[in-house]
């Protein structure tokens, strides 16, 4: 961090987000912001509000109705050297470009030894928690995580959506930048004004305890948060461990921790066969299987489409409750 | 034909006929459609003289018509020698893919499918590294540094959105420089085809779409695959012009791609072409077409060959004789023997260069996998 505290602005995560891209666009004639509803409306978040007015509508605007074409058509603008920046308008719209993404997006760099290199950023909201329509509350990050040559990052507060996203255009190689749909507008905290980096492959302790290890990110944050407050209130100490970026994920902060506490929850909303949280979880077994006092823990959205049910809707997206009953549960075996 | 009354109706002998007479018989009829631009006949005849290029565009377009088929030829025996592994065969779209990259300069964009090395090959693909690539060596997929020609597109159609970006930033970089992006009457089944030719007409980018119709489909003939008949007329539904050329005709091919290209230079936005052709090859040099067409059925499109038909203008225009022909068809097979014997001297690949150009700075995890290959090899 290089802000210092008179330095920066209440945000939403939403408006973390916009200052973040209005900042790359003032910086770099190559960046363009694409996609549907991007340009005049601003984004179906707000998230690019105000932008094409500001950089006019060939830095910013709206293309035809189709994921994969906006995806390829960033591609191409990739290698031929501008900074792409592409809004799949939700994470489960993201699917009919899965060819160019799982094709293309990730190897370019190695397909042609670097003579071409794509530095290409797609946003996508994701998840739940607001009692979206079908198909509108999706995690698909493990797809885009088992995918090589792609980077996949997952902020869960304000300043880090500001300073991850600027890090993310900034970088070389491709990025998927993920954004909790139930963050966008229900946290808001002092971000730094100005150019403001978060470093990608560096996770966040979120709270310190000595009892039980919870690996979260995005929207999870949040509901780990609360679950380890309640733990607290019952004598265990929890440390909550917001990853940040899954690809590269900081896998050393997370064995310092599980040293230090021996027990593993591990939290997304995702379904739970073939999910991040199992890549977790294998990693510390693998890595870090003498310092477990338990079986690791998993808590997760279950092998079902994501429900539109808003009556039910939080038996399938985790809370601190079934948190909570995963840290009775390592402490307890 | 009779049969009993419960079994299904068994389709008419025409609607399941064999692709090729579909084919041939498409192929034929579009040498009847005055929509169809052809310069010279397949008899060499002139037909539209007010059209033909240059002398030396002509010559050109022979040479590297030439160095194309030289280099199907000599795949050939390289894949049954073992010293080239599966590819694509081309020769017979000859006319159709140096016709189309002839029209295009070094600072424009080529995205070929793997069929496309003689389009690659015109636009300066160097020979060595060409062969390397259907070597499965890595050195083939060292893309020259003074070209924009993209590796061979495995799948299908994904690369005609990517044309569209690549085309758009040129326009953005406020330069004249086009992208052209090759697919098949099989390709153009994708979604993204679709999406592609409307998104080129919607940001109107200097795109030139090259749709080469060879009847094929692995198997399928382009009769099953589609109930159209003129692939160009796709362009309408996107608002961008749609060309149908003889795509055996080289001078045909290249005059309206140079149009083409002329008009995305001068900022009018993008152009549908589709090549009339045939591929008179397997799908790959591993493919046994007599499962779906028989070899015999062939014999018709010799006539067609679109090397052969420049040859008769040629020599019948007096611009090349035997002799000065024969003395290109030997320039052009010493630069692939030479080409050769670059591609040999390449060293196979080292274990840890799977792990390369993954990202700019290698991960923890792919630095942590680095060392797990350099220890196995140790072993």
């Amino acid at each position: 961090m290089t802000a210092t505290a008179t330095n920066t602005k209440t945000m939403t995560m939403v408006a973390a987000i916009n200052d973040a891209l209005d900042l790359a666009l003032g910086a770099d004639s190559a960046v363009h912001i694409f996609g549907e509803d991007v340009g005049v409306m601003g984004g179906v978040f707000r998230a690019t509000d105000g932008l094409q007015a500001k950089y006019g509508a060939e830095r910013v605007f709206d293309t035809p109705l189709a994921e994969a074409a906006i995806v390829g058509m960033g591609i191409g603008m990739g290698l031929a050297g501008l900074k792409p920046i592409a809004e799949i308008q939700f994470a489960g719209f993201l699917y009919p470009a899965l060819d160019q993404i799982l094709s293309h997006v990730g190897r370019y760099r190695h397909r042609t030894r670097s003579r071409y290199h794509l530095p290409m950023v797609i946003r996508a909201p994701y998840g739940g928690g607001v009692h979206t329509p079908e198909q509108h509350a999706d995690s698909p990050e493990a797809i885009l995580a088992h995918t090589p040559g792609v980077k996949v990052v997952i902020p869960s507060t304000p300043a880090d959506a500001k300073g991850l996203l600027l890090s993310a255009i900034n970088d070389p190689d491709p990025v998927f930048f993920f954004e909790a749909i139930k963050l966008y507008r229900s946290v808001k905290e002092e971000v730094p004004l100005g150019d403001y980096r978060v470093p990608l492959g560096k996770a966040r302790v979120v709270t310190q305890g000595d009892d039980v290890t919870v690996v979260c990110y995005g929207g999870m944050v949040e509901v780990a948060q609360k679950a380890a407050e309640a733990a607290r209130t019952a004598g265990i100490g929890v440390e909550v461990i917001d990853l940040r970026t899954l690809v590269p994920m900081d896998t050393e902060t997370v064995l310092a921790s599980v040293a230090k506490t021996g027990r593993v929850v591990v939290v997304t909303e995702a379904p739970r066969t073939g999910g991040f949280h199992s890549e977790i979880s294998a990693t510390i077994a693998e890595e870090a299987i003498e310092y477990l006092r338990a079986p690791i823990v998993r808590v997760t959205g279950f092998d079902a489409p994501y429900p539109p049910f808003t009556a039910i809707e939080d038996v399938y997206r985790p809370n601190p409750v079934r948190v909570a009953k995963a840290i009775k549960q390592v402490m307890a075996y | 034909m009779t049969s009993p009354k419960s079994a299904p109706a068994q389709p008419e002998a025409s609607d399941t006929a064999p692709g090729y007479q579909a084919a041939q018989a498409a192929y034929d009829a579009a040498q009847h459609d005055t929509h169809m631009v052809q310069i010279v006949a397949p008899d060499g005849r002139v037909v539209r003289p007010d059209l033909l290029p240059a002398p030396e565009v002509r010559l050109e377009l022979y040479r590297q018509m030439r160095r194309a088929r030289h280099f199907d030829e000599r795949g050939w025996v390289l894949y049954r020698q073992g010293r080239l592994g599966v590819f694509p065969p081309f020769g017979g779209m000859e006319a159709s893919q140096v016709g189309t990259a002839a029209a295009l300069t070094k600072d424009d964009w080529l995205f070929p499918t793997y069929r496309d090395t003689g389009a690659a090959l015109t636009l300066g693909l160097p020979i060595a590294r060409t062969l390397a690539y259907w070597r499965t060596s890595p050195h083939g997929w060292h893309m020259p540094a003074d070209l924009k020609v993209l590796p061979f597109y495995i799948p299908i159609a994904t690369q005609y959105p990517q044309a569209v970006g690549a085309a758009l930033a040129e326009r953005r970089k406020g330069t004249r420089n086009v992208a052209m992006a090759f697919i098949g009457d099989g390709g153009s089944s994708e979604g993204d085809f679709h999406e592609a030719l409307n998104f080129a007409g919607a940001l109107n980018a200097p795109c030139v779409f090259i749709l080469q119709n060879n009847g094929w489909a692995i198997s399928v003939p382009t009769r099953t695959q589609t109930r159209a008949t003129d692939l160009s007329r796709r362009a309408e539904g996107y608002g961008i012009p749609g060309v149908r050329v003889d795509g055996n005709d080289a001078l045909a091919t290249y005059h309206v791609t140079a149009q083409a290209v002329a008009r995305a230079r001068n900022g009018e936005g993008p152009t549908l072409i589709e090549t009339v052709t045939y591929r008179v090859k397997p799908h790959t040099v591993a493919d046994d077409p007599s499962r779906y067409r028989s070899e015999a059925e062939l014999e018709g499109w010799d006539a067609k060959d679109p090397v052969l038909r420049l040859r008769t203008h040629l020599l019948a225009e007096g611009l090349m004789t035997e002799a000065s022909e024969a003395e290109l068809l030997a320039e052009v097979a010493a630069e692939f023997e030479a080409a050769l014997q670059e591609a040999d001297s390449y060293p196979d690949p080292t274990p840890a260069e799977i792990l390369d150009h993954v990202f700019a700075e290698p991960t923890p995890q792919l630095k942590k996998q680095r060392e797990q290959i350099l220890a196995e090899e140790q072993q």
